[in-house]
């Protein structure tokens, strides 16, 4: 895929500023499991719903800030994969897993730890935008805030900062008390990208956040990742193999073979996962040869 | 070619004044017998309902006009009830007393059912196992089927001597504020206990449309604010009450209408008093109800007295009917903006 890219296309990834390289050193290589610069891993980690295993034997680390793609065929279990970064996976019945999430050291499943907690230092955004259709666009970027009963002052300050990073202020800077259902779709995914920055997490999780939007709206989107990620630790799923080697760091390629439990085939820099990825299954997808 | 030939003819046709008619589209036709039958099968049990309705308010005002015409607007704002004398010109019939018990009934009854239903309907979907969800919507939904006279009795034998215990409490505790005096030393038949009982009988409504809309918050809302840290009270205040708000309110006023028209079960557990209007002292064994009235007095009633009931019960009717609609419309409001 990423040789058919057209003109247009390249020049967009020169246009990206400040590409960044990983603050943390410059030979981190995800999967070293007890690196202190490494934020969030799994050890280990099964996933299951109900009987049926989905995923098996992952084991990724998310160096800080840096930013990861997840890539790989539908329904190989991306989603809930990244579901159980921040303990979302447990709201469905019957859900379970085996393994370790180590978050800053510790396993965000310890009976110790309030989930409640951990959804704050791991934000998520959402494949479908869902910003609250009650609330004003003010009060979206705030409800995170309320909703995790944080303490905060200056909320105009909060509001304005927010929506600049997630490059939707000056759209909306005119209009904060309007509804956020009257925003177009790429407008309300960077309302729920700003939402997420508001309560300041330490990782932003992101499933196939520019899937349903316009090409401009990706865009921005992508330079907001790229921005975010000086002090964030991004974790993005994507089915756009340009898009995974515009705004990451590192790749990893989850693949599920004839319905069997999906596991981490690959998982380098990306630069490596695109140009001489180790594995011919990661070579044809990469590709666009299956998926 | 072609395509660049109606472009030159439409442009040609600007000058030209005559602009097309639009042509607007009705409802689909039925076309097929089976279609046609089913088409006015509906027609007629739509028209025949409103039929009944009409009906019913034509009966009413007719035979209740001598009546009210004779007492004019005061048969609603004044507060005397003069009936079973000989001579029909020195009856008054006057229903202030009965039309606003009627409204303080069930406005303290929406007072204490509205946060056990909503509470209730809260639990029942985020928060119970679903084998005690659906316990409870079986337990609710036998509330709501158990007859009103059943429930009075019930009011009667068992619940008044519990409440007024709690009646007691209140007047003890409280008594220096203006609702809770009583001066009377009892404190059973009051509008207190009365409205508990109508409360009890309109839990089961509020709490089904609850539960209903409650359970619509769409999951991708609540994923939204569980992911940002929300609390499942949180949750649940700042995103499906908000979400939910207008099929609840609808489901209020569902509650209001049944509470201002029951009947029965009021009259086995309140003091009704004709000629005296108990505006807020809620302890008070004092109070009314036009529902209530209609079959206290009806037995012995004179015939110009019964054309006074039959205008009580007009009055009652398009109260109810006024409710309702605003219950409707309520519900369709917010059912339109979940849409949008
Ligand atoms: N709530 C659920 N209950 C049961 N199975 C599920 C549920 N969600 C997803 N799955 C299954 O888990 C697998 C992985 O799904 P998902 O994580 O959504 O994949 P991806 O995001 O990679 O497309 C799929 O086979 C899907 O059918
Ligand atoms: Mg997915």
């Amino acid at each position: 895929m990423n040789e058919t890219k057209t003109a247009a296309q390249e020049e967009e990834v020169m246009s990206i500023k400040n590409v960044r390289v990983p603050s943390s050193p410059q030979d981190v290589h995800p999967n070293q499991p007890g690196d202190a610069s490494v934020h969030l891993e799994t050890q280990n980690l099964h996933v299951w719903f109900g009987k049926r295993l989905i995923l098996e034997k992952v084991n990724l680390a998310f160096p800080v800030n840096s930013v990861t793609a997840l890539i790989g065929p539908s329904g190989c279990g991306k989603s809930t994969f990244i579901r159980v970064l921040n303990r979302m996976h447990e709201f469905i019945p019957g859900a379970a897993l085996a393994g370790r999430v180590l978050y800053d050291g510790q396993d965000m499943y310890d009976a110790a730890v309030d989930p409640v907690n951990i959804r704050t230092k791991v934000g998520m955004v959402f494949q479908k935008p869902n910003p609250f259709p009650t609330m004003s666009i003010r009060d979206n970027v705030l409800s995170g805030l309320k909703l995790a009963q944080m303490k905060y002052e200056n909320p105009e300050e909060i509001v304005r900062t927010c929506l600049e990073r997630a490059s939707l202020w000056n759209e909306v800077k005119d209009r904060l008390d309007a509804s956020a259902s009257s925003l177009s779709g790429g407008q309300q995914q960077r309302l729920c990208i700003a939402r997420s920055l508001a309560v300041s997490p330490k990782v932003l999780l992101m499933d196939e956040p520019c899937s349903a939007l316009d090409p401009g709206s990706t865009r921005r989107i992508e330079e907001t990742i790229r921005e975010i990620s000086s002090d964030m630790t991004v974790v993005i799923v994507t089915h756009n193999m340009a898009q995974a080697q515009r705004v990451s760091d590192y790749t990893a390629f989850f693949l599920s073979e004839d319905g069997a439990p999906a596991q981490v085939v690959e998982n380098a820099k990306t630069d490596e996962i695109f140009k001489k990825p180790k594995d011919s299954r990661t070579n044809d997808y990469v590709n666009g040869l299956f998926g | 070619m072609s395509t660049t030939n109606n472009l030159i003819d439409l442009e040609g046709a600007d000058h030209l004044s005559d602009s097309p008619t639009p042509r607007y589209f009705g409802r689909e036709k039925s076309r097929t017998r089976s279609d046609k039958a089913f088409s006015g099968s509906v027609v007629v049990a739509a028209l025949s309902s409103l039929f009944i309705l009409v009906a019913i308010l034509f009966y009413l005002a007719t035979s209740s006009w001598p009546a009210l015409q004779k007492e004019g607007f005061s048969f609603i704002t004044g507060t005397t009830w003069i009936g079973g004398l000989d001579d029909p010109s020195l009856q008054v019939f006057q229903i202030w007393p009965m039309l606003y018990g009627s409204f303080l009934n069930a406005l303290l009854a929406i007072i204490f059912a509205v946060p056990i239903s909503v509470l209730l309907a809260i639990f029942m979907v985020f928060i119970a196992p679903k084998k005690i969800a659906r316990a409870l919507t079986i337990v609710v939904d036998v509330l709501a089927a158990i007859p009103s006279g059943i429930i009075g009795i019930w009011g009667f034998l068992v619940f008044t001597p519990v409440a007024e215990g709690w009646a007691r409490l209140i007047h003890q505790y409280l008594g220096s504020i203006p609702i809770f005096v009583n001066n009377q030393d009892q404190f059973t038949r009051s509008p207190f206990i009365t409205a508990w009982v109508l409360g009890i009988m309109i839990v089961p409504i509020i709490t089904v449309v609850a539960r209903e809309v409650l359970a619509q918050t769409p999951q991708d809302l609540l994923d939204a604010a569980r992911g940002l840290g929300g609390s499942l009270w949180g949750t649940v205040r700042m995103v499906a009450l908000p979400h939910a708000r207008g099929g609840i309110v609808g489901g209020v006023m569902l509650g209001l209408g049944r509470a201002l028209g029951e009947t029965v079960a009021i009259y086995f557990v309140l003091n009704l008093i004709f000629e005296r209007v108990n505006y807020y002292r809620i302890l008070d064994p004092e109070g009314g109800s036009v529902a209530s009235m209609i079959i206290a007095k009806f037995g012995e009633a004179t015939p110009e007295e019964i054309q006074a009931l039959l205008g009580a019960g007009l009055v009652l009717f398009i109260l109810t009917l006024i409710v309702n609609l605003i219950a409707n419309w309520i519900v369709a409001r917010s059912a339109r903006e979940r849409l949008a």
